[in-house]
């Protein structure tokens, strides 16, 4: 027994390099400037899903955890609500994508998964902010607009996955 | 080719509806502006008016301070007040037009409370 000695396996480099995709992908989108905190395209979930799709809901949500943990360290957001909100989201997310999971990919695709899982991130982004940031039921008067960006980012982030799945390219 | 390689798959479909559904009717509850109707006139607790808000008239009404005149309810398209009170410190008076679902004129004195109400009943509470 020498020096602690982690051996990454193929798995792991291939987590680490989708992770590091939706880490750059959820980088360059909190560049980009949005009206309503909370409206965002998610570009971060194409890679979830082409993930999901291809190494099911294990891997999808190693990336997602990595993903959230990262991303946060990486834009100074650690611990600050914002991380908070991020995380509730991509676990509410994850667990759409999990239920989701036994229905067969012939009758459900990406874009429907993608659809459900904008939907969960928003709710659960949602619960937590009504829990502890706006204690207050005016909080949902917003909702019908990120269930509408949900429905939107959703359907595009999907589309994006399914080609870029179709393709087998990325 | 096969459905596992299409974009758009049926249960995907079914997805977006459910969203588009869900987002429509989440839109009509939060923003459904529910505008008042009617204008309840209560002496008491109990309803001795009920105004629709589509006209324009003025009803007395004779409350607890009878002998001191009539509390007067007017009534405009969409909104309505307590025109006259013979209560002394007049606040419901001077609340002036109510034109909120749920909101509330109390004229203590004279028992008598004007209150706004909708399809739904209008907000819970109205605070300034």
């Amino acid at each position: 027994m020498d020096a602690l000695e982690v051996r990454p396996d193929p798995r792991d480099r291939r987590l680490a390099r989708y992770a590091a995709a939706a880490i750059a992908a959820s980088l360059v989108e909190a560049a980009i400037p949005s009206p309503l905190p909370g409206v965002k395209p998610g570009l971060a979930n194409i890679v979830i899903l082409i993930v999901l799709v291809r190494h099911g809901w294990r891997d999808a949500a190693w990336v997602s955890v990595l993903r959230v943990l990262a991303g946060s360290l990486l834009a100074g957001q650690f611990l600050a609500p914002g991380f908070f909100l991020s995380a509730s989201g991509a676990l509410a997310s994850l667990c759409a994508l999990g239920a989701l999971q036994p229905l067969p990919a012939r009758w459900l695709g990406p874009v429907g998964r993608s659809v459900a899982a904008a939907f969960a991130h928003i709710a659960g982004q949602l619960l937590l902010a009504r829990l502890w940031l706006v204690p207050h039921d005016g909080l949902f008067n917003l909702a019908p607009v990120f269930f509408a960006a949900a429905l939107v980012f959703g359907i595009v982030n999907g589309v994006v996955a399914a080609r870029l799945l179709r393709d087998n390219v990325a | 080719m096969n459905t596992g390689s299409a974009l758009l798959r049926p249960g995907d479909l079914l997805v977006i509806v459910a969203g588009i559904a869900l987002t429509a009717a989440t839109a009509a509850a939060r923003w459904g502006q529910t505008a008042p109707t009617i204008a309840q006139v209560r002496l008491d607790g109990r309803i001795v008016a009920e105004l629709p808000l589509n006209g324009s008239h003025r009803v007395a009404i004779a409350g607890a301070l009878g002998r001191q005149g009539d509390t007067v309810i007017e009534v405009q398209p969409g909104r309505a007040r307590v025109a006259a009170d013979p209560g002394p410190r007049q606040y419901c008076v001077q609340q002036g037009w109510l034109s909120r679902g749920g909101s509330v004129a109390v004229c203590a004195p004279s028992h008598i409370t004007l209150q706004l109400t909708g399809p739904d009943g209008g907000a819970d509470t109205v605070a300034f």
